[in-house]
């Protein structure tokens, strides 16, 4: 990796993660929510009641080769299993595209930390004389994924990639669980009209001892 | 024709009223329904709750599953538009970027501001929140009881409709009988939370929301709020009867199209645009409030934002409710040979004591929480509980080290997955990804518990708000507000306390806190954040330290009202939107009073 790309890891690394909604329904406090964005974005008086594409507002800006290696990560990090299927069948690739495409300071802190992952596992992939990290055997895969997955147990000249995994890591998490497959799978059961409420069942308060 | 352009504007009203949320939607509200003529000016757009409001929408049909960028800073189904932090062509200044020192002012600019998206909790001051510096001899008294507000808050609850319970507990007024909505039955989390809390100690009681749990009772409550004004019970009855109650889905913060909550443009403005006396001019940018030679306001001035034209507007009475320190910049920004350094501020006390509410977050992990059976808990978007200040007898016996209090605002449950589920497990995970960290996903979902302590800041010198005297000016060449801000340990001890209490009851449930920061000035939110910001123009009963007197009225002009969060001379803990109504209400009567014997 080269310095360049290094100290943006670093910085980036340094960086508040992005203000996303916690589920307390508080605003995130970084200070990227209060930095004007480098673009135009969806504005600040958008329709919130249509349905919106991925990249309506910006342009989608990952490559055909960069979209099938996300895909091949998503998947190992979501794969489908009995409950509900993998990440990329639900819309997650294009989820990250339009996230590290999108013109926010939070956004824009992302891009290059993914970019540079999705380099550097095709690298990893060269050192093994293979075509690209796709290319390679699942457990290969695993096992570069395995030396990144855990920024604390990874050594020194792995840290890096193993702060772009666990930014993907929760990229994939985001789309997936944002999607109707990903509440499914939680077993979600809100967002649903109702006459009353009658909040925690009783039993289940016995059970828990809450009584 | 109750939305009106300049041009169709009537040449004279009754009273201006500058803003429409809390302050300005109450002001207008009680003005019109008692037959006053109004006029209502709004910076932002007209909006449309009933049409515009994303009520079931899921986080896949939005952009960035919805997440807040800094043109949504709340997220993207958020009701705001046009507001935040930073709104385009309208910049402010500070002083410093620092943690410590930096404020950051919300505006949203748009119908009924920000009562759109609000938290809706609505508490009431205690006793000793009106008369702090008596009780400890830091900051302010107001020129007020709560016995003289008390009256207004039953108003305004019966009003607007709030949800909590009365317990007698210190600074922690009941309202009277009716006043208030039965609370939404707690979720797991809630009883989880409250056992271990109330085993350290700390009370939890019913959370107080303007949430109607509910239909409003139309028959007896216009005739308490309106008493000898049978036409007014008849419009407000009508309109009552148009709110649903809660359908227990959808977060409050996208607003209600059913106007299950209160919003201005829900509860206040209907009703008060049926009684026929109010005229609304979206769209227009007030900056400054013009004097008649006889030293009174003669109206007001604003940019026309659709045309970019400079327009004018008359009326007897002029009031200011555009938000504490928007209406502490038109002050500011009204200049002339009479007040050379703006307008009502011969006290020099304009744009001073600007405070916000001291706030601290903690969340941690509950193995009792884990693996629950499916449940809808969406209720009425959480809050059926939360945990008033406790610590009065050891705060006065100087036994904390910091002199004022503050609530407990808690959730958790299994609320509508989204781009924070997953997110940063590695500390329960050890970065497990594929089969396994799905099963933990499912593990988790559900076991995280949020706190969020929201504090009382006593007003310092430090912290105020003046014309930026670098000359900067928005697009329309409205000089902007430079903002200064400084926290005193009162606050940041304050904070650090907050932490550790989380970190308690987080460790008494069983569970682990993520991370917590016993530095206060780490741990303290920076100003502005909390979106709680008042002063600016505080109410006093010397005019030579305050900018009003308890009527909200101008000590230099007497025609000239501020109904806002600006007249403040203290920001106690609970959060102050309903004070706000409160305080607007009893002015508005005051104005009536004084309008019928033609003394303005």
């Amino acid at each position: 990796m080269d310095r360049r790309t290094t100290i943006k890891w670093m910085l980036a690394a340094s960086a508040a993660w992005p203000a996303w909604r916690s589920a307390a329904g508080q605003a995130g406090h970084g200070t990227a929510l209060r930095q004007p964005p480098a673009g135009p974005g969806y504005g600040t008086d958008p329709d919130l009641v249509t349905p919106h594409q991925r990249g309506e507002f910006w342009p989608l800006t990952l490559s055909a080769a960069q979209r099938r290696l996300a895909a091949v990560l998503s998947d190992l990090i979501i794969p489908a299993d009995q409950h509900s299927p993998s990440a990329s069948t639900v819309g997650v690739v294009e989820f990250i595209d339009e996230w590290v495409s999108a013109p926010y300071p939070d956004h824009q802190r992302d891009r290059p930390i993914v970019l540079d992952g999705l380099t550097w596992l095709d690298a990893q992939a060269a050192r093994r004389g293979a075509k690209g990290f796709a290319q390679l055997d699942a457990a290969t895969q695993t096992a570069i994924c395995d030396s990144i997955c855990d920024a604390t147990r990874a050594t020194a000249e792995l840290r890096e990639a193993a702060r772009f995994f666990a930014l993907y890591r929760d990229l994939t998490a985001a789309g997936f669980y944002s999607s109707p497959a990903g509440r499914r799978d939680l077993g979600y059961l809100g967002n649903v009209p109702l006459t009353s409420f009658e909040g925690a069942p009783p039993e289940l308060l016995k059970k828990l001892n809450l009584t | 024709m109750p939305f009106v352009s300049p041009k169709s504007q009537q040449r004279e009203y009754d009273v201006i009223v500058v803003g429409s949320g809390a302050a300005g939607g109450q002001t207008a509200y009680t003005l019109c329904m008692e037959g006053a003529r109004v006029l209502m000016l709004e910076a932002g757009r007209r909006y449309a709750p009933e049409s515009e409001t994303a009520m079931f929408q899921t986080p896949d049909l939005a952009p960035l599953a919805g997440v807040g960028t800094p043109q949504k800073p709340f997220g993207f189904y958020d009701a705001t538009v046009d507001g935040g932090w930073q709104v385009p062509g309208e910049p402010y200044v500070r002083t410093t970027e620092d943690h410590g020192g930096r404020f950051d002012w919300w505006r949203a600019r748009m119908l009924g501001g920000r009562t759109n998206h609000w938290g809706r909790i609505s508490l009431r001051n205690g006793p000793y929140d009106f008369k702090p510096k008596s009780r400890d001899g830091l900051g302010f008294d107001w020129p007020i009881t709560y016995e003289d507000v008390a009256p207004y808050y039953d108003k305004v609850e019966l009003l607007i409709g709030v949800y909590g319970s009365n317990e007698g507990l210190e600074n922690t007024p009941n309202s009277p009988p009716g006043c208030l909505l039965p609370p939404p039955k707690p979720i797991v989390a809630d009883y989880a939370i409250a056992r271990s809390a109330r085993g350290l100690g700390i009370p939890v009681i019913a959370g107080h929301r303007a949430v109607l749990t509910r239909a409003l009772d139309h028959r007896s409550n216009p005739q308490r709020i309106h008493p000898g004004n049978a036409r007014a019970q008849g419009i407000l009855a009508a309109d009552m009867q148009a709110r649903a109650p809660c359908l227990w889905a959808t977060p409050c913060g996208r607003g209600c199209s059913i106007r299950a909550n209160y919003q201005s443009t829900t509860v206040h403005l209907p009703p008060a645009l049926a009684a026929g006396n109010l005229d609304i001019t979206t769209d227009a940018m007030v900056y400054e409030v013009t004097l008649g030679p006889d030293g009174k306001a003669s109206g007001v001035n604003f940019v026309d934002r659709t045309t970019g034209k400079h327009e004018q507007a008359r009326a007897r009475v002029v009031v200011l409710a555009a938000s504490a320190c928007e209406s502490a910049r038109i002050l500011l920004n009204s200049k002339s040979a009479h007040f050379p350094d703006g307008l009502a501020n011969s006290s020099g006390k304009v744009g001073r004591y600007i405070m916000d509410t001291v706030g601290s977050d903690v969340w941690g992990q509950v193995p009792l929480l884990e693996s629950l059976p499916p449940l809808n808990e969406d209720g009425a978007d959480g809050h059926a509980y939360y945990m008033p200040w406790w610590l009065y007898k050891e705060q006065l016996a100087g036994k904390l080290g910091f002199a004022r209090g503050y609530h407990v605002e808690f959730s958790g449950g299994r609320r509508m997955p989204g781009p924070e589920t997953g997110r940063r497990l590695e500390w329960l995970t050890g970065g497990n990804y594929g089969t396994k960290f799905k099963q933990d996903v499912r593990r988790y979902y559900g076991s995280f518990v949020y706190f969020s302590g929201r504090g009382e800041m006593i007003p310092n010198e430090h912290s105020y708000c003046e014309i930026d005297p670098g000359g900067v000016k928005d697009k329309w060449g409205i000089p902007v507000l430079r903002f200064h801000w400084q926290w005193s340990d009162h606050e940041t001890r304050q904070a650090a306390h907050m932490q550790r209490t989380f970190g308690d009851i987080i460790t008494a449930m069983g569970g682990k806190p993520h991370e917590i920061e016993t530095d206060g000035a780490k741990a303290i939110l920076p100003g502005g954040l909390i979106i709680h910001e008042v002063g600016g123009a505080i109410m006093g009963a010397d005019p030579k330290v305050s900018v009003t007197n308890q009527w909200c009225q101008t000590w230099d002009v007497p025609n000239l009202f501020v109904t806002d969060g600006a007249v403040f001379p203290s920001n106690a803990d609970k959060n102050p939107t309903l004070t706000i109504m409160a305080v607007a209400w009893r002015a508005a009567d005051h104005i009536l009073e004084r309008l019928r014997r033609k003394e303005l």
